[in-house]
């Protein structure tokens, strides 16, 4: 591990005994034998194999640089953070002469803490009306979510009540509906192809006119590419604005923990057409990380508020900050 | 927003001129900026690393040290050495057996019921008779969904009884078909985690029960590194016969494609370009090699020119314009042309940002603002259309009431409508005769 030599600095000779068995002849030259290999090992299982072969001991070299930014990069928090976050350890870890993985490990753990605590502090809602309104692309996980986020609201002795915003997928009100009747709450709906800001619109007066402290509004997947979808939106979010005065109001933007760097750009474009207080992070119970989210807290200054961990109503935990960025590493 | 690499490289190699000559740094610069640009494409850092050795051995060559246009010449390389891992074009469905069983999975939320509606579709276009199977027990509504999927593209739907596995669904469903003389069965299933033990196991199961002809992988194209994973996983525990990438009307890289391509070994047949039960398109490597490099995917806005517009009112607008007859009328008409094609955003974005085109943003595109110019020229009579030195003020105000716009609208359209004649007359114009007289190609 400790010779100089540029040419070894290949992680595929590492650990030769994670090699991937003899390709089939009929492969293309050595090329995707090659890739194969490389890819047998992940990420984290390297890091494994680094931080034992070198039984916890740590040089601080370009090439433990490199490693920090691989296992970053591979969590999908993106070039650029990933180089910033390695930029910021590599100044620390020189500074006070870091000689052990475990503290490398830690100083890379706290600085993205320290982004994820930077973003703003998500806005406390007193008691009295609150409206959440749930965006994101399509198959994030925004319906699920919304049972989630009930079911919390159930548990704190909250009267929810939930609007049916998405008239567009098929059966997307019906999925709504089914979540309200084993949650026991009450859905407003109208029939598929209705216009959301008439389905919001009945929404709110519905939850006015019951007492309601808690409507939570589910809308149509939409790519943030799709001008026309995007408009219709800010056509929901004014109709909000304008019927929902004396409310207090949220919005969460849902991203799907799988997503790579395009979540960037979803967050960006949504922000723009609706103010997003903060994010829910959906789907984190698979191998991906979510490293994205880091991301958006840094360039969009977006909070992450929950991280949805499966496909039940109580699969959502609160976000924290330290004990995320330890899992983006572990 | 993500610049075309070449614009990239074209940087690169002026910043660092040797004597006519690339020089080594020039390339070490022009590999890193090549190795970014995937990483943001979210390929996976195991593919890129090799890919860049690759790419470095090839740019050694003659032809790329001694050019004098060296970026073109690397991201020529790059785009071929890209096409050539993504694989073959896309194919479509094997139909062996009777039924032909077709099977899709994937994880959660990734297209599969959206898509399973897409190839009753496009089989049904092929003379089929495909039946669906509605085997996502899981997820609420999904039932619900894919029966009025079924009845979008008319096709009837198999779903479960109370109680019964997808195994013993998916056995009777292919009883059903037999039975009823259908050609197709195509399977949709729960989404699930590569990482899911009893699920994985449970759609291995159906998978022997049914066996199926076509085992397809439905991932979404904005997926992240994590894409190695769980395509490997489930091209472990199923033998998958393809990919079908979703979502690809959006902006991501799609990346996952090459990892997809290269770790799970399953050949990309489809992508998904929509909600409707249209959106499906054979897969075509080269244009996933030009969209992950930023190069824009100009073959698909080509493919879908020719689609949405009619080729001799093309032909007929084109003339006009290059002898300078081109009226509001005729903008109008090439306006509603080009809104045939979809959002306009949508289809900028599928162009490549260079040349003239560079300083396009297709974010600042507003969709709203040519519905106004149409309401406005809808508003004149024929004879202001044809001459609209006639618009006086009061003439304006009366465009303006019945079309909802204002007299300043009214105006700035004018003035705009002046500016694009002058341009037709000046330098824009012979390069647009040329485009024009090339536009042919655009056909054949
Ligand atoms: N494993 C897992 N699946 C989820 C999670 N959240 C949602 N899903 C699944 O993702 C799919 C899409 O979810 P849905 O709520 O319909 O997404 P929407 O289209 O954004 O409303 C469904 O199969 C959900 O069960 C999560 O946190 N973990
Ligand atoms: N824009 C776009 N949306 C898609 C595409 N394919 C599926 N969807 C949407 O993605 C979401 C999830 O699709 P669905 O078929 O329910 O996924 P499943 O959970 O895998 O069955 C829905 O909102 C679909 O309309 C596509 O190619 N483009
Ligand atoms: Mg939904
Ligand atoms: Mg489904």
């Amino acid at each position: 591990m400790a010779e100089k030599d540029p040419k070894k600095n290949d992680v595929l000779d590492l650990a030769p005994e994670t090699r991937a068995p003899e390709e089939a002849p009929t492969e293309p030259a050595g090329f995707l034998k090659k890739l194969t290999r490389g890819l047998f090992m992940t990420h984290t299982e390297l890091l494994e194999k680094m931080s034992s072969a070198m039984q916890g001991k740590v040089t601080l070299d370009e090439r433990t640089f490199e490693y920090l930014e691989e296992v970053l990069i591979g969590a999908d928090l993106g070039v650029e953070t990933s180089l910033e976050l390695v930029e910021r350890v590599r100044r620390n870890a020189r500074k006070e002469q870091v000689g052990s993985t475990e503290r490398l490990r830690k100083l890379l753990a706290d600085e993205i803490t320290e982004i994820l605590r930077d973003a703003p502090v998500p806005r406390r809602f007193h008691r009295g009306p609150l409206l959440t309104l749930v965006v994101g692309v399509n198959g994030v996980g925004k319906t699920t979510s919304i049972a989630k986020l009930t079911r919390r609201a159930q548990s704190e002795g909250q009267k929810v009540l939930l609007a049916a915003g998405d008239t567009f997928r098929a059966a997307a009100i019906e999925q709504l509906a089914l979540w309200g009747e084993r949650l026991g709450v009450e859905v407003i709906r109208q029939g598929q192809g209705a216009d959301p800001g008439a389905v919001v619109y009945d929404a709110i007066h519905a939850a006015r006119a019951r007492g309601t402290d808690r409507l939570i509004i589910d809308t149509a997947g939409r790519l943030h590419t799709k001008d026309h979808l995007m408009a219709e939106l800010g056509k929901v979010r004014r109709v909000i604005d304008r019927e929902a005065k004396d409310w207090q109001v949220q919005t969460l933007l849902v991203l799907d923990a799988t997503t790579g760097q395009n979540a960037l750009s979803q967050a960006r474009t949504f922000s723009q057409v609706v103010p997003i207080d903060g994010v829910l992070l959906a789907k984190l119970d698979g191998t991906a990380k979510g490293g994205m989210a880091v991301a958006v807290a840094k360039e969009l200054r977006l909070p992450v508020l929950y991280l949805g961990v499966g496909e039940k109503a109580d699969d959502m935990v609160e976000f924290r900050p330290r004990e995320f960025a330890a899992a983006l590493l572990g | 927003m993500f610049d075309g690499l070449q614009n990239k490289l074209q940087d690169v190699f002026s910043r660092l001129k040797g004597e006519g000559k690339v020089t080594p740094e020039a390339l070490d610069a022009a590999l890193r900026q090549i190795r970014l640009a995937l990483l943001e494409a979210d390929v996976h850092l195991r593919v890129v690393k090799p890919f860049i050795d690759r790419v470095r051995e090839r740019a050694l060559g003659q032809e790329v040290m001694e050019s004098l246009t060296p970026a073109q010449q690397v991201v020529k390389i790059v785009r071929d050495e890209l096409a050539a891992l993504l694989g073959d074009e896309g194919t479509e469905l094997r139909l062996d057996g009777r039924p032909a069983v077709v099977m899709l999975c994937g994880l959660q939320g990734s297209g599969k019921t959206t898509t399973a509606g897409k190839i009753a579709k496009r089989l049904k276009k092929r003379g089929k008779h495909p039946l669906l199977v509605a085997g996502d027990l899981q997820r609420a509504a999904a039932v619900e969904q894919l029966k009025q999927v079924g009845r979008g593209v008319d096709v009837p739907v198999i779903e479960p009884e109370p109680g019964e596995s997808v195994v013993a669904l998916g056995t009777r469903a292919l009883g059903i078909a037999r039975q009823r003389g259908h050609d197709v069965m195509i399977m949709d299933t729960a989404g699930r985690l590569h990482v899911d033990a009893a699920l994985m196991d449970e759609i291995r199961r159906l998978a022997e029960a049914i066996q199926p002809v076509e085992t397809l992988f439905v991932a979404d194209s904005m997926t992240g590194q994590d894409a190695v994973k769980s395509a490997e996983q489930f091209a472990a525990a199923l033998p998958l016969t393809g990919a079908i990438l979703t979502k690809l009307d959006g902006d991501s890289r799609g990346g996952a494609a090459l990892s997809i391509r290269t770790v799970a070994r399953v050949p990309i047949r489809f992508v998904g370009i929509g909600e409707k039960s249209d959106d499906l398109e054979l897969f075509h490597p080269e244009r996933m090699a030009s969209r992950m490099i930023g190069m824009g995917d100009i073959l698909s806005l080509i493919e879908k020119a020719e689609k949405g517009l009619d080729g001799a009112e093309t032909q007929r607008l084109a003339e006009r314009m290059v002898n300078k007859q081109f009226t509001l009328e005729d903008l109008r008409d090439q306006l509603r042309q080009i809104r045939r094609l979809g959002p306009l955003a949508s289809v900028l974005e599928m162009l490549p940002k260079v040349g003239p085109l560079k300083a396009l943003d297709a974010s600042q595109v507003d969709e709203g603002g040519l519905k106004k110019v149409e309401a406005i020229i809808n508003s004149m009579t024929p004879q202001e259309r044809n001459r609209p030195d006639v618009l006086n003020g009061s003439r304006k105000r009366r465009i303006s009431m019945g079309s909802g716009t204002s007299v300043a609208e009214i105006n700035r359209l004018l003035k705009q409508y002046k500016q694009m004649q002058k341009m037709m007359k000046g330098v824009q114009g012979k390069w647009l005769r040329r485009a024009m007289g090339g536009g042919a190609g655009m056909r054949g």
